[in-house]
C-alpha cells in the first residue's frame, strides 16, 4: 500500500444521502477476478446512459470539477460488502472521501485499501457543498498526521477520529495481514487455551 | 454483566491492539465467488497456505444462472469467476460446494441447514447478509476482500468493538405479518443508517415466538440499518433446529455443547449502548416505495411528501421517487406490478416457499406477472418437492428455478427490466440492484404472493 500523505485538493461535490455500494459499482461489474479496472465504472449508472454515453448532468462529467477528494451526503457506502467499491474509488483517483456519516463496511475497506474515510460535522459539509457551487477550484487540505480538514476557501478546520493503528497503517503504507502474520504465536496460544472451540 | 454479544465477542478476543482494534478469532469462514478470487491471489503473492482449511467452506450462488446449470455457464467472465473459485478450492484445500454439488447454495442458506452455523460462533464471509448466522446466537457479520484473506490467512481479523443496541419486539404479531415486516418496520422507524456502529440484539415476546427461518430474515436484514449483525439468544427452537444437522455436535459433544449454548444468553441487568422498544401489534404487512430499505411504510399507506423530509434529504427523496414514478403522498395498493421474485438469503427458506404456495394454492398466477421462484439451496429445492409444493405451485401457473442469488442482484441472466416494477421478497431495493433501471418493492412472501395472482399491489 501507498502511504498516506497531505493532500491538498479541488474536490468533487456529490451531496447525494445514503450512495449505496449498489451506486458505486453495479453488482453487473462484480465478475472481475482482479482488482484492477473499477474506476471506469465507478458511479455506472448515474455516469453513462444505456448506450454508455457520458451523462451531461452527473458530476463526473462534469470538467468543472476535478480532484483527489471525494465529498459525498450522509451515509455514503451502505450495503453490500463489496470491496470493490473502494477498488472503483481508489481506482478512479480519489484518495480521500469525505461526509458526514460512512456505514462501517465501506469505512473499513477504504482504509484497507489507503483511501482516507474523513467524517465531518453536517454542518461543515454543507459548507463545502456552498463553497464548491459557488467556487469549483475551491479546496480542501487533508492532514492525517494531525487529524484536521481544512476548507481553503473559507479557512474553516475540524479534527476527525481515527484509531491510533489504523492512522500508522495508513501513514507506513502497512496493511492487517503484515500484522497477523506477525503474531501468529498469539493465534496459537489462543486456539489451545480457549474455553470451549467448534 | 454482560450481554449475549459481550459474552461471544470476549470469548474469541485474541489480543487487543494497542489504541486500535480487537483482532478476533473467527470459528467459521464462508467463501463465495465474487468476493474472494483477489484474497486467494492476494494470498499466493504473499506465498501463504490457508491456516486453518477445515474452517472455511466455499459455494458458488452469486453468479450463477438459475435454469440450466448442468451445462456450462453461458457468460464467459462468469464461468471464469466460478471456475477460478474451484481452482482455489483445490489449490488450498478447501471444501467447496460447486455447481451440481448436492449441497450447493445461497451461502447464508447452507451454513445453518447443514449446521455448521452454531450458537456462540463468529462467523465472516465476504458478504454484507452474513447477519443472517445472528438467528443463532452468533457474532457474525459481513467483510471486505482483504479482510477475506486475512482470514484466510491467520483465521483472524481485526474489528473495531461495536456499541450494542437492544431491539425489543414486544407483545404479539398480527396475522399475515411475519419477519420481513418487522424488519421493514424497524428499518422504516431507525432508518437505513440508523444501527451503523452497533451489533444488535433482538429480543422480546414476537422474537422469541419466530421460527429459525423467521428469525434468519429478521437478523438477515440488521445491514440494511447499518448493523453490522444482529444476534437472538439461542433457545429450544435454536437447539431443536441444529440437532441432527450433519455439521451439528454428537453424542457426548452435543451435551456438552448444549450446556454452553445455554449460558448464552444476556444477563438479566446487563446495559446496552441503546435500546429500542416496538409494539409488535402495531406492525402491519409492509411494503417499500423508495431506493432504500428504510423507505418502507404499510402496504396500505401513502408515500411521505416533501414537507416529512429534512432539507439535507429533499434532493435524495426526489431523485428516488423518479427512480420509482412515484409521486409524494401516493398509495401503492392497486398499483399494477410487473415481476415477482420469491428467493434470496433473506426469503429463499423452505417456509417461505410453504407461505407463498399456501396462498395462491388453487389460485391462478396473473397474466401481466412474470415470477421467478428461486429456491436458497438444493436442499430447500429438494424439500419444495418432496412435501408436493411443486405440484400445487405449477398448478396455479408458477415454476421453481434452481438455486442462487438470482434476481437480488441480478449479476446473472434474471434482471428485471428497465422501468418494471417488481415485488420482491430479497433486501435491497437500491436503484438497478435488480438490473438496470429495474424499480423494487421490497417485501414478505405473503405479500409478493398475493401480488403475483392479482397482478397488483395487495392487502394478503
Amino acid at each position: 500500500m501507498e502511504k498516506f500523505k497531505t493532500i491538498t485538493s479541488t474536490y468533487v461535490p456529490l451531496p447525494i444521502e445514503n450512495v449505496d455500494t449498489d451506486q458505486i459499482i453495479p453488482a453487473r461489474f462484480l465478475k472481475a477476478t482482479t482488482r484492477e479496472g473499477f474506476g471506469d465504472n465507478l458511479f455506472s449508472d448515474w455516469r453513462y446512459d444505456k448506450e454508455g454515453n457520458p451523462k451531461e448532468d452527473f458530476v463526473l462529467n462534469d470538467p468543472t470539477y476535478t480532484g483527489e477528494v471525494l465529498v459525498a451526503g450522509k451515509n455514503f457506502g451502505s450495503g453490500s460488502s463489496r470491496e470493490h467499491a473502494a477498488w472503483a474509488i481508489g481506482g478512479y483517483g480519489f484518495k480521500v472521501v469525505v461526509s458526514s456519516f460512512f456505514a462501517d463496511i465501506f469505512r473499513n475497506n477504504a482504509l484497507n485499501n489507503g483511501i482516507l474515510p474523513v467524517v465531518i460535522s453536517d454542518e461543515f459539509l454543507s459548507e463545502l457543498f456552498a463553497s464548491s457551487s459557488k467556487n469549483p477550484k475551491a479546496t480542501v487540505t487533508v492532514n492525517l498526521e494531525e487529524q484536521t480538514i481544512v476548507n481553503n476557501e473559507t479557512g474553516r478546520s475540524e479534527s476527525f477520529e481515527i484509531n491510533a493503528y489504523k492512522k500508522d497503517c495508513l501513514l507506513k503504507g502497512l496493511d492487517d495481514i503484515d500484522f497477523l502474520m506477525s503474531n501468529r504465536d498469539k493465534i496459537l496460544e489462543y486456539e489451545n487455551k480457549r474455553a470451549f472451540s467448534y | 454483566m454482560k450481554t449475549l454479544f459481550d459474552k461471544v465477542w470476549d470469548a474469541h478476543v485474541v489480543t487487543k491492539v494497542k489504541d486500535g482494534p480487537t483482532q478476533l478469532y473467527i470459528d467459521r469462514h464462508l467463501c463465495h465467488e465474487v468476493t474472494s478470487p483477489q484474497a486467494f491471489s492476494g494470498l499466493r503473492e504473499r506465498g501463504l497456505k490457508v491456516f486453518r482449511p477445515e474452517q472455511t467452506t466455499l459455494t458458488a450462488d452469486h453468479n450463477i444462472p438459475t435454469m440450466g446449470q448442468e451445462k456450462p455457464i453461458r457468460d464467459e467472465i462468469s464461468r471464469f469467476q466460478v471456475e477460478t473459485l474451484a481452482k482455489n478450492a483445490r489449490d488450498f484445500g478447501l471444501t467447496y460446494y460447486g455447481l451440481g454439488h448436492s449441497k450447493n447454495g445461497i451461502v447464508h442458506v447452507i451454513g445453518p441447514e447443514n449446521g455448521f452455523t452454531q450458537p456462540g460462533m463468529t462467523i465472516v464471509c465476504g458478504d454484507s447478509h452474513t447477519s443472517t448466522h445472528g438467528a443463532f446466537g452468533a457474532i457474525a457479520f459481513g467483510i471486505g476482500t482483504s479482510e477475506v484473506e486475512m482470514v484466510l490467512a491467520s483465521q483472524c481479523i481485526l474489528q473495531t468493538r461495536p456499541k450494542t443496541m437492544r431491539i425489543n419486539f414486544e407483545g404479539k404479531l398480527n396475522e399475515n405479518v411475519g419477519a420481513k415486516d418487522m424488519a421493514l418496520y424497524m428499518i422504516s422507524q431507525l432508518t437505513t443508517g440508523g444501527a451503523t456502529g452497533y451489533f444488535v440484539e433482538y429480543a422480546g415476546e414476537a422474537v422469541r415466538n419466530l421460527t429459525m427461518e423467521q428469525r434468519m430474515t429478521l437478523c438477515n436484514l440488521s445491514i440494511e440499518m447499518g448493523a453490522r449483525g444482529g444476534l437472538i439468544a439461542p433457545d429450544e427452537t435454536t437447539f431443536n433446529y441444529i440437532k441432527g444437522r450433519q455439521f451439528a455436535p454428537k453424542d457426548e459433544r452435543w451435551d456438552e455443547a448444549l450446556a454452553y449454548w445455554k449460558t448464552l444468553k444476556t444477563d438479566e441487568g446487563a446495559v446496552f449502548d441503546k435500546e429500542v422498544t416496538f409494539d409488535a401489534a402495531k406492525i402491519p404487512p409492509m411494503i417499500t416505495y423508495g431506493t432504500n430499505p428504510g423507505m418502507g411504510m404499510p402496504i396500505d399507506g401513502t408515500i411521505p411528501t416533501l414537507d416529512d423530509i429534512d432539507n439535507a434529504g429533499k434532493i435524495s427523496f426526489e431523485k428516488s421517487l423518479k427512480y420509482m414514478g412515484f409521486e409524494p403522498g401516493e398509495k401503492l395498493v392497486g398499483k399494477q406490478i410487473d415481476y415477482v421474485f420469491l428467493g434470496s438469503c433473506t426469503n429463499g427458506r423452505i417456509e417461505d416457499f410453504r407461505q407463498f404456495t399456501d396462498y395462491v394454492k388453487g389460485k391462478k398466477k396473473a397474466d401481466n406477472v412474470t415470477a421467478w421462484l428461486v429456491p436458497g439451496s438444493w436442499q430447500v429445492r429438494r424439500q419444495i418437492k418432496d412435501e408436493g409444493l411443486d405440484k400445487i405451485l405449477q398448478e396455479a401457473g408458477f415454476e421453481i428455478r434452481q438455486p442462487g442469488c438470482s434476481a437480488c442482484l441480478a449479476m446473472n441472466d434474471d434482471k428485471v427490466p428497465a422501468g418494471k416494477y417488481a415485488v420482491s421478497t430479497s433486501n435491497r431495493n437500491f436503484e438497478g440492484r435488480q438490473g438496470p433501471g429495474a424499480r423494487t418493492i421490497l417485501a414478505s412472501p405473503l405479500v409478493a404472493a398475493a401480488a403475483a395472482v392479482n397482478g397488483k399491489i395487495t392487502q394478503p
